[in-house]
């Protein structure tokens, strides 16, 4: 009997309870202020038109729609972006941050000879691992979470990034770190860029939540284009899962940076080889959306807003019970809460602890200590509050 | 700076895709398209069946919807309806609940994971297709590893049909432990189908050297024009007792292409075995996809739960 998943197995548990006042912290999803999905209005608006041009229902290429990729391209690396000018991104739609990331792991395995060891943060989304590893790779670690501040181990993090073999991939949460919340500083990410470009190690991008994390799309890719603008040659997993609340749609895309145009069309062809025989070509609906919203001008400066108004609830959540902890007279310093950025974070709270949350309150978070963010309401960021002071005085 | 990919190999076109962009770059006006399998009216034009439409209207209309994660097996009201059009309400393995469903990324990804499943928990490592097949079948068994893909005799160029003889032979002749993938009807790329009495000597064969069964079934309702008719050899198997899979697709039937509906049943002997193949396929699916798409499913399944649209499709 396969184990149930770490974290979608929080959901199964949490529908069966019957506590009124249960929470799920669980899975990363975004949830209004209400604890309900949230169906973006500019999401609304592209479904209509879809609906009325009365597209067909025929196989679209292996790769996705060329506006779909390259509208992707142009959000990550900029309207500006001289690698999309020149031609130099291999970009396809994979199915959302996972399938972008299997695709990726695929090639890498397969035609990036000069090493087969990725590194991945620690911690880093859980799923990572398995599927690197299903790829064919071997998944080591770099520090990265320092538990005793509950941020980021820069120390660590540089040093152990220096010690990689020449030519090792070092994988880099662009913005809004899962599971921890811990991003580098600007400054901060220079100098790894710096590292890594010494020490000839190749920067693979995950960026699942670009413009829900600060609200701002250029700020939260700000990593991804610095290293590109100081000569990297990068690849990039994107998803829509989150910015566009599309999770279900699995619209998401993968892309190298290739040192010529020529280069890129082989590139291409090599990825549509692991595409074909793993689903062939990719599910439409969500990228037709994702295409209609980014190359609609009215619709993509709607969206902006809306995915920066997710942004400034989650933030206020994390003001608020980072006040409501005050208040019941915690007295840890909890200043990591706000500190911390994007869906999730990393409370510090121990495994026990995490048990008698959800055993005694029915808050539903992971073994880690991780709580979705998003997760929080008006509503019961007070219960929350005051369910932790009770585990952790 | 050489870059990183310098040495990466230009890939061969992949043949139906590479003909359709020859025939769209022609300018012959009287030039035809006889090359991906994808349906066609009498005007040479895709079609998007009405009922689509209609569902997806419902579906627009419908505020209740949203587009949250699937369960990692997919959406239920499909998976389940995807099992009953293919095994019939009735039928006993049914009623005994032996049988799981998986939505996956059109009839690729079910047989992608079949693949995948067959390796890493049956330790499969030889699989036999058809002579010809579809060009994708070894692909994906080549993707997942298997170091032996063989071929059993299928078309008899000389006499246009079903080279029986040749089929039996070899199948009989196969390696143990083998998979074998057995299309349910309309054979791609023969057309060319085994009758009835065919397929019981076809079964037996494989019974009897213990193949694994994977049938391939992605026009179920496109082949005659009717779905019992059409799902004999799947039906067949099932009566058995035989544990097997089925990949089907519902890009044909539905005319959902672009929306990558698949299914994979797994037919087993036991509701609680069953459950733990279903369980280690959640494994192998969050490492490929994570979760299934949403549109198609939901047009799928509103179309099959509702009588009236399952009879207008």
């Amino acid at each position: 009997m396969g184990p149930p998943d770490a974290i979608l197995g929080v959901t199964e548990a949490f529908k069966k309870d019957t506590n009124p006042k249960k929470m799920n912290l669980g899975v990363g999803a975004y949830r209004d202020d209400q604890g309900k999905p949230f169906i973006l209005p500019t999401v609304r608006k592209a479904e209509k038109i879809i609906f009325e041009s009365g597209l067909d229902h025929e196989y679209a290429t292996i790769i996705g729609t060329p506006d779909f990729c390259k509208a992707s391209a142009l959000l990550a690396f900029g309207d500006n972006s001289s690698a999309v000018q020149n031609n130099l991104n291999a970009t396809v739609q994979g199915i959302s941050g996972t399938g972008s990331l299997r695709i990726g792991g695929s090639f890498f395995a397969k035609w990036y000879t000069k090493s087969k060891d990725f590194y991945i943060p620690s911690p880093s989304w859980g799923n990572h691992t398995p599927i690197f590893k299903h790829s064919g790779l071997n998944v080591k670690s770099y520090r990265y979470y320092d538990p005793g501040t509950c941020g980021f181990d820069f120390k660590g993090a540089v040093e152990d990034i220096s010690k990689i073999p020449e030519g090792g991939v070092v994988v880099l949460h662009a913005c809004a770190h899962n599971p921890t919340g811990v991003d580098p500083k600007p400054e901060q990410w220079k100098e790894i860029c710096q590292v890594m470009k010494d020490k000839k190690l190749f920067p693979f991008f995950d960026m699942a939540y670009q413009g829900f994390a600060s609200g701002d799309i250029n700020k939260d890719a700000f990593a991804v284009r610095h290293f590109l603008e100081q000569g990297h040659q990068i690849a990039l997993c994107q998803s829509y899962a989150k910015n566009m609340g599309l999770y279900g749609e699995r619209a998401g895309a993968f892309t190298i940076v290739c040192g010529s145009a020529e280069e890129k069309e082989r590139v291409m062809s090599q990825i549509k080889i692991i595409i074909r025989p793993m689903y062939s070509n990719p599910p439409i609906h969500g990228a037709r959306l994702v295409s209609t919203i980014l190359n609609t001008p009215d619709l993509r400066s709607e969206w902006l807003k809306d995915v920066k108004g997710m942004a400034d609830r989650i933030i206020s959540m994390r003001t608020q019970l980072q006040d409501n902890l005050k208040k019941e007279g915690s007295s840890h310093n909890w200043q990591h809460i706000t500190d911390q950025i994007g869906m999730f974070c990393f409370t510090g709270l121990k495994p026990d602890q995490v048990e008698r949350l959800t055993k005694d309150f029915s808050i539903y978070l992971t073994k880690d200590g991780r709580i979705s963010v998003a997760g929080i309401a008006s509503s019961n960021v007070a219960y929350l509050a005051h369910a932790i002071h009770q585990v952790s005085k | 700076m050489a870059s990183l990919f310098a040495d990466v190999e230009v890939a061969p076109a992949i043949e139906v895709f590479a003909l359709t962009a020859k025939y769209n770059e022609d300018t012959f006006a009287e030039k035809v398209n006889l090359g991906v399998g994808a349906y066609r009216t009498d005007d040479g034009k895709p079609w998007v069946l009405p009922v689509v439409r209609n569902a997806e209207s419902q579906m627009a209309a419908d505020l209740t919807l949203n587009h949250e994660y699937l369960p990692v097996a997919g959406l239920p009201a499909y998976r389940e309806a995807a099992i009953r059009l293919l095994l019939g309400d009735g039928h006993p393995v049914v009623v005994e609940n032996k049988v799981e469903g998986i939505q996956t990324l059109g009839g690729t990804g079910a047989l992608r994971l079949a693949a995948e499943f067959l390796k890493q928990m049956l330790k499969k490592d030889v699989v036999y297709v058809s002579n010809p097949t579809w060009g994708n079948h070894r692909g994906i068994f080549k993707a997942a590893g298997y170091s032996q893909i063989k071929e059993y005799r299928y078309w008899d160029a000389a006499n246009r049909s079903l080279d029986l003889k040749g089929m039996l032979e070899d199948l009989k002749n196969s390696p143990d432990n083998s998979v074998v993938i057995l299309h349910t009807c309309a054979h791609n790329p023969t057309g060319t189908d085994p009758t009835e009495d065919q397929w019981k000597q076809i079964i037996d064969v494989c019974q009897e050297r213990k193949m694994f069964l994977l049938m391939d079934c992605a026009y179920q309702g496109f082949a005659s024009g009717d779905l019992d008719k059409d799902a004999f050899a799947v039906r067949y198997i099932a009566s058995r007792g035989i544990e097997f899979f089925v990949a089907q697709s519902f890009s044909k039937n539905f005319g959902l292409y672009n929306e990558r509906t698949g299914n994979l049943s797994i037919i087993t002997n036991s509701p609680d075995v069953k459950l733990r193949v279903r369980t280690q396929c959640e494994l192998i699916v969050r490492k490929m996809w994570s979760n299934p798409s949403n549109h198609g499913a939901r047009v799928v399944a509103t179309v099959l739960n509702n009588p009236a649209l399952y009879d207008e499709w």
